[in-house]
């Protein structure tokens, strides 16, 4: 197997919250250019390693490297050298409500280059072309649908012509069309601008339909990775049960009935 | 046990929110004062904008409080001194309260109220819809984007809020002393003025700029540190209320016991 080149790695990273440990020693490698799945129930911590990766959260142990740089314990200045490389698109979009859409895409260019205004429109016309939303920059962002808003995050996201692109749970609360519509987009900018991707998801669909390698997050350790293929094929019982969405299986939702009696009578 | 806990617990809570606080100051300080250097400031608009939200859009209420306690200062004072026969003295009784203490103050509690309790809420939705993490993603220090612009507009509309406070509750006074107590108009504001030392002014306004200060840092960060969705957001707005109306009244106290005591 040819060797390929790593943009993000993490190693061994722990993070708790008081008493509660949320992940419990991940080790992950990403290459470039590839799409790079988490998934995992809710509550697994995919979003917490998300913002591991991209420095927002600092790590209890273990160690982050991002395009070659250790970032664990980069702050302010430093980090955001490493940020201006990378994009985010959020769960809630997140995007600035005071801004229209142009403003909230220009925002990053405006902010870190010196180009000139003429030029900043240009690209963000470009970029919102990308996300197939040209001809909306003057809409301020209550006045699009979800699925819009995401849209618009991303061509954020992509404004600085970043290396690698994070997606916290691009498709989560879109119908099923909007939703493939947004995994259509995630696959093509991958492709077009050849970016990394990295995926958090706990959407099934999108996972199979995107993913170059996929990653199994549970109970804060990474269960298994592989391609969509091998991952269909696991033999570990946790992960066909949630690929299939079983209500029985290895992943206990409910607690046991004698428990639960006794609970009630406490 | 758990009554001693739980002081415990808030003592610590009330320390660590007191450091926080003060760190966000200095660090608040600190891009004002190194930003222009890297070229790193907040851009004019969005400091205008924030000022004509601070100031311009407070002048109407700052206008009516500060209207009727000129005018109740005036027929209360006016009560006592008539008795002595020295009516003539509520020119001086409003001008010097108001310039010392009231004008400063008033407007201090309206903009709490209003102003700070709105930029508590803005940064509290944005904390909780994740667009502070998103600026921080972006690159973009909260501080330098968020805080400052609102500092700035506080610091600078607060003492020109306080001289129209002044100057209409003034105004105010000479209402009753020229319609009910029958003073002359031109005598009213020299008189005025005659009493009133330069003292009196700059003193009202270096209060006028702590409490900006403090509504700006509370409310900023209140805001910022805002957790829970629309019910933190909720108890965030009240919570910086609250406190810079605490803070605000204790200032006061702290700087007027320094100016009296110590004898500027």
């Amino acid at each position: 197997m040819e060797k390929r080149e790593v943009v993000a790695e993490v190693e061994d990273l722990v993070k708790s919250f008081g008493s509660r440990t949320i992940l419990k020693g991940v080790t992950l490698q990403i290459f470039k250019g590839e799409t790079f799945v988490i998934m995992g129930g809710s509550g697994c911590g995919k979003s917490t390693l998300l913002r591991h990766i991209i420095g927002n959260l600092k790590p209890s142990s273990g160690r982050v490297v991002l395009l070659g740089q250790d970032i664990t314990d980069l702050y302010d200045e430093d980090l955001d050298v490493m940020r201006k490389k990378i994009g985010m698109s959020f769960q809630s979009s997140a995007l600035f409500d005071s801004m229209n859409v142009a403003d909230n895409v220009s925002l990053p260019l405006r902010e870190h280059t010196k180009l000139d205004k003429s030029v900043i429109d240009i690209i963000v016309k470009m970029k919102l072309e990308l996300v197939g939303l040209r001809g909306f920059e003057d809409l301020m962002p209550s006045e699009l649908s979800g699925g819009m808003r995401k849209r618009v995050g991303l061509a954020r996201a992509i404004a600085m012509d970043p290396e690698i692109v994070f997606y916290d749970e691009p498709t989560a609360g879109l119908d099923p069309i909007v939703a493939s519509v947004i995994g259509e987009l995630i696959m093509d900018l991958s492709k077009k601008l050849s970016i990394t991707s990295v995926v958090v998801t706990h959407d099934m669909k999108s996972v199979m339909m995107i993913a170059d390698r996929v990653a199994m997050l549970y109970e804060g350790k990474v269960l298994e990775v592989g391609t969509p293929e091998e991952i269909k094929m696991s033999k570990n019982g946790i992960v066909q049960q949630f690929i299939n969405g079983d209500h029985d299986g290895p992943i206990k939702f409910f607690q046991q009935k004698d428990d639960y009696l006794e609970k009630l009578i406490q | 046990m758990k009554l001693i806990e739980n002081i415990g617990k808030g003592v610590f809570d009330l320390y660590r929110n007191i450091v926080d606080i003060l760190a966000l100051f200095f660090t608040t300080i600190w891009w004002i004062v190194t930003g222009p250097f890297k070229g790193k400031f907040p851009s004019r608009t969005s400091v205008f904008q924030q000022m004509v939200f601070v100031g311009v859009q407070s002048v109407v209420i700052v206008f009516f409080i500060s209207l009727f306690t000129g005018i109740v200062i005036a027929m209360q004072s006016a009560y006592q001194l008539k008795q002595l026969g020295a009516a003539i003295y509520v020119a001086p009784m409003v001008s010097v309260s108001m310039a010392r203490e009231l004008g400063p103050v008033f407007t201090a509690l309206i903009v709490a109220g209003r102003v700070g309790s709105a930029i508590a809420a803005e940064l509290g939705t944005m904390k909780v819809s994740e667009q502070i993490e998103a600026l921080e993603t972006l690159a973009l220090d909260p501080v330098r984007f968020l805080v400052i612009p609102r500092f700035l507009a506080l610091l600078i509309m607060m003492p020109c809020l306080t001289i129209i406070s002044d100057v209409v509750g003034m105004a105010g006074g000479s209402i009753v002393g020229i319609f009910s107590l029958d003073l002359n108009i031109y005598r009213y504001m020299t008189f005025s003025f005659d009493m009133m030392t330069w003292k009196d002014i700059w003193t009202g306004l270096i209060k006028s700029s702590v409490f900006g200060i403090t509504i700006a840092m509370v409310s900023c960060y209140v805001g910022l540190n805002t957790r829970g969705g629309a019910e933190g957001v909720g108890k965030s707005t009240t919570m910086s209320v609250v406190i810079s109306f605490i803070l605000i009244v204790l200032f006061d106290c702290l700087i007027t016991g320094l100016f009296y005591f110590s004898n500027i």
